[in-house]
């Protein structure tokens, strides 16, 4: 299958999966009005995905901003590739947070509890 | 020349009260964007440390998404004074703290709704708050319009503080909501 890339604005992330390599990475800002709009191709992308995956897929999610409408949209792609693993496969999510930014790390944590899935939190000198 | 409004009371108000930001009108997807813009270049420019201006900021995008979506609900409903879609932002900063105040029109119909809402998240504290939100976020149904609340809980977790309110009757259809928001500014 395809990978998908899309470039990253003032509101929305930048996305690069990788299919060949697993690598699931998102980037940037998600703070847009319409978040199902921007999100439904990265779903059905990790859909598609979860038919046909690799071993091992390892998620880098390294967000500044996201508003509240996104973090739902978070949580269906993380509960897309906790199936996944319940079929077996090696799913680890990586959740980078600036380590001044609490509340980054707190949200993080609540993820982490809702999502059955090898879930890091790695803190970074600065994510912009 | 209009019997003019006296424009530099106005300006002399705004500045006595250390207004940072003050926009009336309709909230489009770009005014949005710019009003972002705007603010986090002023937080910037005054050189606030990494946690108020990253509180500033996302407590901003819920209030002024929430407005947007407000006001797309308003021109659906065919109304015909179309300044009832209006809103007020204004940005208040102080020595230790920054308010954000905001005011829109909505349906009276929907005033006990909207203040049950904020009761109950000005209701709980700080951990009471976050397993509130996480609760919310895992098993409520999706509304792209945030109508579980989560806008309101993120804004009340991310402030620390209780959300204030007002809801002043207009006439018989509608009423005006003003959310008042405290960042506090102490390092």
């Amino acid at each position: 299958m395809e990978n998908l890339t899309i470039t990253g604005t003032a509101k929305t992330p930048t996305i690069e999966f990788d299919y060949q390599t697993g690598n699931l990475n998102l980037k940037g800002r998600s703070i847009p009005e319409n978040s199902l709009e921007f999100f439904q191709p990265i779903l059905n992308w990790i859909e598609d995905y979860t038919q046909r995956p690799q071993v091992t897929t390892i998620v880098e999610v390294k967000l500044e901003y996201f508003n509240t409408s996104s973090s739902k949209h978070l949580l269906d792609m993380f509960k897309k590739l906790e199936r996944l693993s319940n079929n077996g496969r090696q799913v680890t999510i990586h959740w980078h947070y600036d380590q001044e930014d609490e509340d980054m790390f707190e949200v993080g944590q609540d993820y982490q509890i809702i999502v059955k899935v090898p879930f890091k939190l790695i803190p970074s000198a600065s994510i912009a | 020349m209009n019997k003019g409004i006296d424009i530099y009371k106005y300006y002399s108000e705004m500045e006595d009260n250390n207004i940072l930001l003050a926009y009336k009108g309709e909230i489009t997807s770009k005014v949005l964007t710019s009003l972002l813009d705007i603010v986090e270049h002023k937080l910037d420019k005054l050189s606030e440390g990494i946690k108020v201006k990253k509180t500033m900021f996302n407590v901003l995008v819920e209030c002024l998404q929430n407005l947007y979506h407000h006001s797309t609900e308003f021109s659906v409903l065919d109304i015909p004074n179309s300044s009832y879609s209006h809103v007020i932002v204004m940005i208040k900063r102080d020595i230790d703290e920054y308010t954000i105040m905001t005011g829109n029109y909505i349906l009276s119909t929907n005033v006990n709704t909207l203040k049950t809402k904020i009761d109950k998240v000005n209701s709980l504290d700080k951990e009471e708050l976050r397993m509130y939100g996480s609760k919310v976020l895992a098993h409520d149904g999706f509304s792209d319009k945030g109508g579980a609340g989560l806008g309101l809980i993120d804004m009340a977790r991310k402030t620390g503080q209780k959300l204030g309110y007002e809801f002043l009757p207009i006439n018989d259809k509608f009423a005006f909501f003003n959310l008042n928001l405290k960042v506090t500014n102490k390092s």
